[in-house]
């Protein structure tokens, strides 16, 4: 019998000793695990997205630093692929573990909001937060890496922003920009929380120090990332008689 | 001499009054529906959930149930929602509440028995079976003998999360107890981590895994606080849940 021990698990609720799985703590590992890898990720993402502020050169410099440009002759858009791949892959990962996480029937739903709504708690909120904005990106976040898989080669300021204004890409983009801020914000926190990183000679006052900490951080985020976002749409605007027309340094 | 200057203004009625919206429920008695019941009382000075409730009892409604031991937040039976909010009704003084309103629940995620009654008893008592609350050693202690010393930090440590009277609010807190009605909660993992720190105690993580290394355990906490910022005893919960959780995960 090739699979007897998970029979014994379906049986008894125990391995074949008599001892309980060990997955769920891969599990809640891992579910951390992948939150803070697409935490990080995030963190540069925004931070290398909002190039466009300094102007179109500098965002296309960039582009071609992540095309391989120094070592490879005019870049190589498959990295980009491959790297919306990976992320893509953690970001599934992430996402089928945290679901686990998700109000599942009707009774959850109504008792979980019932009691949070009475509660006013402000972390039992912020979990609300956590989940819708995950529910949305799973939709959101899966267009935004499908496209960059399998267009890597239009990213630039040009044809970013054709893409963001011409081709109606804003709405998403401004949505899954929200969310993912915010979500990242809760995450980073709840990771502080629940393994206990910060938590010093006095965890009370870190744990208020740190919500204090990532709220700012938060605020900085979405500024950063609408203003980016601004300028795309301003430049797709100015740029939509050319569209298609991509950027080159030349005519600069 | 301040209780007789008191005494004097309550004469002259200055005192104000406050409404006391209680959960009306009698799971029992199929001819019951469940409803919202309104008290209008005097508030006195010093009064406490606890003196209105009994206040209502003894002079507007001898119907009303209520669950009251120690009145002094040690025993943990007057649990329920003010306001919103789980609190010991014993600790809770009316005058906190601006407008004099105060609505009363009983716990959920209990038993309910009626009105304000629930039933934390049989509950923390099935808790404490499911994560062996007690010393686990092979030794015989010798009781005639003189105890191990053990180092005062350590016992400050094991006194301290000895605190918890089972009030049951770090539950009604808690949005996966609420969701998930196996989970042990705060009051479960809080007790697993007082014998994990406790040297008498024997158990390796190994054996504590057994205990609460799944879903209803320790795994099954989203760390949303419920329990740390209501906790009436103010118990390290935050930080000894992941003190459990870094132990279990590491199995
Ligand atoms: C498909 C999209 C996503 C969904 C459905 C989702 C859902 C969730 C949920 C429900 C949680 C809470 C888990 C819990 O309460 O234990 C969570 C945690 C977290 N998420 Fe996401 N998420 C998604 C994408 C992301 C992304 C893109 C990032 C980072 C940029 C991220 C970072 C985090 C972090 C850091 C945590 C905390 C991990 C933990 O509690 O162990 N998530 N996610
Ligand atoms: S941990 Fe705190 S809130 Fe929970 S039962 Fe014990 S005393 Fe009550
Ligand atoms: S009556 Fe004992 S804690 Fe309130």
């Amino acid at each position: 019998m090739p699979q007897q021990d998970s029979t014994v698990e379906l049986l008894t609720g125990k391995d074949s000793v008599g001892k309980k799985s060990k997955i769920p703590a891969r599990l809640d590992l891992l579910q951390s695990a992948t939150g803070l890898i697409l935490s990080f990720f995030i963190i540069f993402h925004i931070v290398f997205e909002s190039s466009i502020l300094f102007g179109k050169a500098a965002m296309y410099r960039l582009t071609k630093i992540f095309e391989g440009e120094p070592f490879i002759e005019g870049g190589e858009p498959l990295i980009i692929s491959a790297l919306a791949f990976g992320i893509f892959v953690i970001f599934i990962f992430h996402a089928l573990l945290a679901m686990r996480k998700f109000p599942s029937s009707y009774k959850e739903y109504q008792r979980y909001r019932t009691q949070s709504k009475m509660l006013k708690h402000s972390d039992t909120n912020l979990w609300f937060i956590q989940i819708t904005t995950g529910f949305v990106m799973m939709f959101l976040g899966s267009i935004h890496l499908y496209t960059m898989m399998t267009q890597p080669e239009n990213i630039g300021p040009y044809a970013s922003s054709d893409r963001i204004y011409s081709d109606i890409a804003w709405p998403m983009y401004l949505i899954l920009l929200i969310s993912v801020v915010l979500h990242t914000g809760v995450g980073v926190y709840r990771l502080i929380i629940k393994w206990g990183w910060f938590d010093g000679s006095n965890p009370r006052a870190n744990r208020i120090r740190s919500k204090k900490i990532i709220q700012a951080v938060v605020v900085v985020y979405l500024v950063l990332g609408l203003l980016s976002l601004g300028t795309y749409m301003k430049i797709g605007y100015d740029h939509q008689e050319e569209y298609g027309n991509r950027y080159s340094e030349v005519h600069k | 001499m301040i209780d007789q200057e008191n005494q004097e203004v309550s004469n002259e009625e200055e005192f104000r009054k406050i409404e006391i919206t209680v959960f009306r429920y009698n799971p029992q008695n199929s001819n019951t529906k469940p409803e919202y019941q309104t008290y209008t009382l005097e508030e006195t000075p010093g009064m406490t959930l606890y003196i209105a409730l009994i206040k209502i009892w003894s002079t507007m409604d001898h119907n009303i149930s209520f669950d009251f031991v120690c009145r002094a937040g040690i025993c943990g039976s007057c649990s329920m929602v003010v306001n919103g909010k789980p609190r010991l009704a014993c600790k809770t003084r009316t005058s906190e509440f601006e407008d004099g309103k105060i609505t009363l629940l009983p716990l959920p995620t209990f038993k309910h028995i009626k009105d304000l009654s629930v039933d934390t008893g049989n509950w923390m008592n099935a808790m404490s079976k499911k994560v062996e609350s007690w010393i686990h050693a092979k030794e015989e202690t010798d009781i005639t003998a003189i105890e191990k010393p053990v180092e005062p930090d350590v016992a400050q440590a094991v006194f301290e999360l000895d605190r918890c009277i089972e009030c049951g609010i770090c539950l009604a807190a808690c949005s996966t107890k609420i969701m998930k009605e196996d989970f042990v909660g705060a009051v479960g993992l809080n007790r697993t981590a007082r014998f994990a720190i406790d040297p008498h105690d024997e158990r390796s993580d190994e054996d504590f895994y057994e205990l609460i290394g799944d879903d209803n355990g320790v795994f099954g906490c989203m760390s949303l606080m419920g329990c740390e910022d209501h906790c009436p005893k103010d118990l390290p919960l935050q930080t000894k849940i992941a003190y459990m959780r870094r132990k279990m995960v590491k199995m």
